[in-house]
């Protein structure tokens, strides 16, 4: 193996920009982190590491032709994270007061904090939603606040159970707001608990909470995994329900936004931020808190922390964890297999944290996300391939069903570009997943019935939306599940779908390595036994001897395609 | 000749729903003008005149008349018959007054009513095949009129012997060992007193209850004795023909058809008085050769099931030797025969007998050797078909005795009856218990080849040659007018072309059987049954909740809220206990659901009722969710979205299938009573209200359809256990889910839609039914 030739290191070692009055510290690194990198396959290249579900596969990419897109190695995280938080509250972005000053004794106070989807994997003890709410928290006692409620904004995705509340809140908070009904689960469908504010100028409705619509402060905490995340669209979407997601949850609005990752080319993010405007001039104050973490996703050492090394770079000890994991791996039963995964929590550090008035905040976020992210790529490819892992937003401690595969790779990794998508269009993208026809029971009801009825029928987009949205969404069987067990709403199948339809019309095929075959067909693509195969019948589509591109996500990386 | 001495006359004519009756009065329909027809037949449900017209009249038999009178053949076919209602099987005929006028005013009777059926019981076979002659001439004599009586037997009634059988009445054999028919007679109709005593016999009521429950299991009460007196009834009926066949076989007669057929014809002879009678003595009659058309047949008859058996590669030996005779004569030969007996009048011999015998083989055998090989290659060149379109491939026979395949089918049904008993005794369901019912399907198709085996080995193993002697003095006699319409002389035949021509393919196609592959992918048999259940016409859908809807039951509900607030040790010894006593609560779920229930929710006594309510709602995402059957939920959606109504039926408590309501009209579930216990409301573990188990639940869905207005015959019923079969035959459209081995086998045999529902895919197992630890 040769040492390839990478770029020049960054030269200053780049921290979590947080807000210009505060100098925060970030933890010395040994060595500065590496930013992204794209790797020209040559003869020499190892087998590449693609993610297939709960478990991996090595694959040799022709050479000569390949090119294989890393993230950049994780930025350090800050030294004193709280200290970073009260000093972001004390100083906040834009045209906001220090939260200090918004609280006063007989107020209405709302904490509404990210759902179970971010970050992914979930984090370890204790997570930044922790961090700040025992902050803000700390100054509401001292401001004499009693009416303080405490939302997961979870818009239409599955209650959280009593467990990851409390890994997300910490046991203090929950122990102390829960058993008084203070803490809970947002309620999308509790006919009482939401309140329509007001239509955008295009004629959409803005229906969001009624605590929150009530409250004399909103506050808004956020992780911004990636670079979707955040700005108006916590509130706007991360509180409201059917009535108000459907104007911008739609296939018109996502086919066009190219992409969902860049806010500005977005038409989801402009849909929010109308319905911003309407929360605003509606007098709702809205403090809003964005954090950033790196993407230290697997460890710097521990049991899969060579998968965020290069493969050249691999030492013998990765080689042999590598493979004693992949032989183990393989005798493993399917649910062990997927319950050892599952309760992988990942290292991640925060990395900036910034408070205050949304666009300002979001603004700065989005900077730092990128810093992170952002891998700037020449030109398209014909073919993309990428590793699915086990994990999306919507199977923490669950099921990763095909439509949740079909979402992972044509919905959140297609999008994960600036400028232009990553694969030409008309090309084809290959995607490694099981994708075994399995389903959580009490998760994804409605995915079931997806599964066995609507993809049965049609996997066009605009028939689905047409002829079976309303059906699902207004359905009292899903509702009563959302609302009592631990079910992903109805509707809640077709914004995965929806997500993906930028790229179902963008691509000239859609392939799936290694999946179960006839669910695989049942997504409307193409299944392959070996990335051979793949490549081979993708020469059907793109011609003989097509370029190809390797996203190795994740950790997270965003293309920045010129 | 023929047509000239019949002219005009007046026949009656006993037995013409049959085979041979039918043919016999198209016949004479068609060829003899001016001739009227007195018809007697049972009245059945519908009367006489009723009959005639739907089971002979619209016979195919008579599509040669219909063309031949268009929109006429009402009134000139019609009107040329009279039915009169009457049965052979009573005194007197059975006759009105009318009746008897009618019959007094005929020139011709022909009686050709009988049980033909070879295993009838012994009572039945003495009332019409032995008496029936002798009342018809008691009749005659009562109403002092003599008309030539034909009276249509049979060749075996020479029994099973070798070498020749001439036309001479039956004790003038020396082969004939007398008895005394009037004795006969007796001892039949006693014969069924005793053994209907016999089968009430208290060790044999207790065996028939205990093959009852071994079929249905805990189906409730009325299910089980309605079960208990049906087998009671067969085994009656079995003994009966038992009895027949034993009693024959001391005769020496292959089976009680000949036997009583005999006798018949002696006790006709005795009391026949001054009654001119001749008798026709067919053989083994098969399908038409030439009239009305080739190959015409009414009815399944002896051969065919054989056949039709053979050519599905069910029977793969039959007993028989090549070289033997198979002695069949066309029924179109056998109705000429008759006519031209009634033409000619009555011509005693010697022995005031007039005998004819109506047969093939002494004259133009056709071997059974040469049989076989017929079929063998007509069905290897036309084969049928199985369910998977696959041809069917016959085998070669080997010829072997009787004994030998009777040992390898008894050697069959044995093994075939051990797997089936070791499968009941598993606790199989869904699609595992669908392989024991396809075991017992085998079962039974062995106990039929046996069947066939018993009943017509003695006759492929018969070798007596039928003289033809007075039949073919009476051809001789014809001119050749009527020897072309009346052909009856059985040399004629080209057994090849008869079997591979006229016999086969007929056969073939009355026994409704595959002869082609589909040609479409049609609906299968379950889609268009799934079709029918979500008919918007359905009006009602009815489910059981354990092993329909959720794998789950009491007892796992039970467990799982009990292990809610334990911890550490308790939750442990709570975790043995219940394993511990497992087996007896099953015991006593199978003896008696509601007696469980009530044992069983005792359990439930002060545990508090708020915490019990919150505790449901996880239950409900842990335990119900986690181990539903999307599948069961979709089709329950499917029903509400037709625009049915859904109802849940269940044992299990309110507060566990409470969360269940938004997809129910109504559910009618158990409930516990409440008390105070220190200040606050606990449970008292009594049901205040028991929900219907067994047969009530046929009682409270026939209630609740009154109630809403439902029509039962419009409503789905989703059960998975023979227990719930009160439930499933109380409605038009039952669906067997995931059924047990007991209800697969009845749901196949009763083609039922039964459908295997599963728990989502890959979905989180519990080993055990035991709720999370609370967080401390």
């Amino acid at each position: 193996m040769t040492e390839p030739t990478t770029p020049e290191q960054s030269s200053t070692p780049e921290t979590g920009a947080t807000q210009p009055a505060i100098q925060t510290a970030t933890k010395k690194p040994k060595r500065a982190p590496r930013p992204g990198f794209v790797l020209d396959v040559d003869r020499n290249t190892p087998p590449i590491v693609f993610h297939h579900g709960e478990g991996f596969r090595l694959e040799k990419l022709p050479p000569e032709r390949s090119r294989v897109l890393y993230p950049a190695e994780p930025l350090p995280g800050l030294v004193d994270p709280d200290g970073a938080i009260r000093a972001a509250l004390e100083n906040p972005l834009g045209d906001q007061k220090p939260l200090r000053d918004l609280l006063f004794a007989d107020m209405k106070l709302t904490i509404a904090f990210d759902d179970i989807s971010l970050p992914l994997p979930p984090m370890r003890k204790p997570d930044i939603r922790q961090r700040i709410i025992e902050a803000v928290l700390d100054l509401a006692a001292e401001a004499g606040v009693d009416d303080v409620h405490i939302i997961a904004a979870l818009a239409l995705h599955r209650r959280m159970t009593e467990d990851e509340l409390r890994h997300a809140v910490g046991d203090r908070v929950y122990d102390a707001f829960a058993p008084h009904g203070a803490l809970y689960n947002h309620d999308a469908e509790d006919p009482e608990g939401m309140t329509l504010v007001g239509e955008t100028r295009h004629g959409e409705e803005v229906v969001i909470s009624t605590r929150a619509v009530e409250s004399d402060l909103v506050i808004y905490v956020n992780i911004n995994l990636v670079s979707m995340d955040g700005g108006w669209k916590s509130t706007a979407t991360g509180l409201a329900g059917y009535q108000g997601l459907r104007h911008h949850h739609n296939v018109e609005t996502m086919r066009k936004s190219k992409s969902f990752m860049d806010r500005h080319a977005s038409e989801l993010h402009s849909s929010n931020w109308r319905m911003g405007d309407v929360l605003k001039n509606s007098g709702m104050n809205i403090f809003q808190i964005e954090t950033t973490v790196n993407n230290n996703t697997f460890g710097h050492d521990g049991p899969l922390s060579m998968l965020q090394k290069r493969e050249w770079e691999w030492n013998s000890r990765d080689r042999a964890t590598f493979l004693a994991m992949q032989a183990g791996l393989k005798r493993m039963p399917a649910r062990a297999r997927r319950r050892s995964f599952q309760s992988w929590l990942a290292p991640y550090e925060m990395t900036s944290v910034q408070a205050g008035e949304v666009d300002a905040v979001h603004e700065l976020t989005t900077a730092n996300v990128f810093k992170q992210q952002l891998v700037p790529v020449e030109g398209q490819t014909d073919v993309l391939t990428m590793g699915l892992p086990y994990i999306c937003p919507y199977n923490v401690n669950s099921i990763m069903n095909p439509i949740l595969v079909m979402c992972l790779g044509l919905g959140y990794f297609f999008n994960m570009y600036r400028g232009k998508p990553l694969v030409r269009e008309g090309g084809v993208l290959i995607m490694s997943h099981p994708t075994a026809r399995e389903f959580h029971p009490v998760h994804h009801p409605s995915y079931i019935d997806f599964f066995e009825q609507v993809l049965a029928d049609t996997t066009d987009p605009i028939e689905i939306q047409t002829k079976y949205e309303k059906q699902y969404a207004e359905d009292e069987w899903y509702r009563h599940l959302y609302r009592t067990s631990h079910a992903y709403h109805g509707v809640h199948p077709f914004y995965m779908w929806y997500w993906g339809a930028h790229a179902l019309e963008h691509l000239g095929q859609v392939i799936v390595v290694g999946g179960d075959t006839k669910a695989v067909r049942r997504l409307g693509f193409r299944p392959a036994s070996t990335l051979q195969d793949a490549l081979e019948m993708a020469s059907d589509v793109v011609g003989p001897q097509p370029t190809i591109t390797h996203l190795h996500n994740p950790p997270i990386l965003m293309a920045d395609v010129t | 000749m023929i047509v000239e001495n019949l002219r005009g006359k007046r026949v009656a004519i006993t037995g013409t729903t049959g085979f041979l009756g039918t043919a016999l009065v198209e016949r004479l329909l068609r060829t003899v003008p001016d001739l009227h027809l007195v018809l007697l037949v049972r009245p059945g449900r519908r009367g006489a005149e009723q009959r005639v017209r739907r089971e002979i009249l619209k016979n195919d038999a008579f599509n040669r008349l219909r063309e031949q009178h268009g929109d006429d053949f009402d009134t000139a076919v019609g009107g040329r018959i009279t039915a009169i209602a009457g049965d052979v099987g009573v005194d007197g005929l059975g006759l009105d007054d009318d009746g008897r006028r009618e019959i007094a005013s005929c020139d011709i009777v022909i009686h050709s009513a009988a049980t033909v059926s070879f295993d009838s019981p012994i009572d039945l076979a003495v009332e019409v095949n032995l008496l029936g002659p002798v009342r018809i001439a008691a009749t005659l004599h009562e109403l002092g009129v003599s008309p030539h009586l034909v009276a249509v037997s049979t060749c075996y009634v020479a029994g099973s012997r070798r070498g020749e059988a001439p036309e001479v009445a039956v004790d003038a054999s020396p082969f004939f060992v007398d008895v005394d028919w009037r004795t006969e007679v007796d001892s039949a109709r006693r014969c069924r007193i005793d053994t209907e005593a016999s089968s009430r016999e208290p060790d044999r009521l207790r065996e028939f209850r205990q093959r009852a429950v071994a079929e249905l299991g805990a189906a409730g009460t009325p299910a089980l004795a309605a079960k208990t007196e049906q087998l009671r009834t067969r085994w009656v009926v079995d003994q009966m023909g038992e009895a027949g066949r034993a009693r024959a076989s001391s005769l020496g007669f292959p089976d009680a058809y000949a036997y009583t057929k005999s006798l018949g014809e002696k006790a006709l002879q005795e009391t026949k008085g001054d009654l001119r009678v001749s008798v026709v003595r067919p053989s083994i009659i098969e399908s038409a050769m030439a009239e009305p058309v080739p190959g015409w047949i009414r009815g399944f008859r002896m051969a065919e099931p054989v056949i039709i058996s053979y050519g599905r590669g069910l029977l793969k030996q039959f007993p028989g030797v090549p070289e033997g005779t198979v002695d069949v004569i066309p029924v179109d030969m056998v109705v000429a025969a008759i006519i031209a007996v009634a033409a000619r009048g009555h011509e005693p011999d010697d022995d005031d007998t007039d005998i004819v015998q109506v047969a093939s083989g002494s004259v133009n055998p056709l071997k059974y050797g040469m049989l076989v090989d017929l079929a063998q290659d007509w069905f290897t060149e036309h084969p049928l078909y199985d369910e998977k379109d696959q041809p069917i491939a016959v085998s070669a026979w080997s010829f072997p005795g009787r004994g030998r395949v009777q040992r390898q089918l008894k050697q069959a049904q044995y093994t075939i009856e051990v797997a089936e008993k070791v499968l009941h005794r598993l606790p199989l369901r869904g699609r595992q218990a669908e392989f024991g019912a396809s075991l017992e399907e085998r079962r039974e198709l062995a106990e039929r080849a046996m069947g066939y085996v018993e009943l017509y080995g003695a006759y492929a193993e018969c070798e007596a040659e039928y003289s033809l002697t007075r039949l073919l003095t009476l051809w001789d006699s014809l001119d050749d007018a009527d020897r072309a319409e009346f052909c009856f002389d059985p040399r004629v035949i080209e057994w090849p072309h008869y079997v591979t021509q006229v016999h086969l393919p007929s056969v073939v196609k009355a026994g409704r059987v595959k002869t082609a592959p589909s040609k479409t992918k049609t609906q299968t048999r379950s889609e268009r049954l799934r079709g029918q259940v979500l008919d918007p016409q359905r009006q009602l859908a009815v489910f059981d909740l354990e092993n329909t809807l959720i794998a789950s039951n009491v007892v796992t509900s039970h467990a799982w809220l009990a292990s809610r607030n334990l911890t550490g040790a308790d939750r442990l010894r709570f975790v043995v206990k219940s394993l511990a006593e497992g087996p007896n609560l099953l015991a006593l779920d199978r003896r008696d659901r509601s007696d469980f229930l009530r044992y069983y929710y005792r359990r439930f006594e002060n545990a508090p009722v708020h915490q019990i309510e919150a505790d449901a709602a996880e239950l409900f995402s842990d335990l119900i969710l986690t181990k539903s059957f999307p599948a069961a939920i979709r089709r329950v959606r499917a029903h509400r979205a037709a625009g049915h109504r859904t109802l849940l039926i269940t044992g299990a408590l309110d507060f566990v299938v409470n969360p269940l309501k938004p997809l129910f009209d109504d559910i009618i579930s158990a409930e516990l009573g409440t008390q105070d216990g220190d200040g606050r409301l606990v449970y008292n573990g009594k049901m205040t209200d028991v929900p219907p188990t067994g047969e009530a639940r046929h009682r409270s869905i026939t209630d609740y359809a009154r109630l809403h207005d439902l029509n039962l015959r419009e409503a789905v019923a989703y059960a998975d256990s023979a227990s719930d079969l009160p439930m499933l035959e109380a409605v038009g459209f039952p669906v067997a889910v995931n059924p047990e081995t007991k209800l697969a086998s009845i749901a196949r045999k009763r083609g039922w839609l039964i459908e295997n529902f599963d728990k989502a895919p890959g979905g989180p197992r519990k080993l055990l039914p035991l709720a999370p630890r609370r967080n401390p």
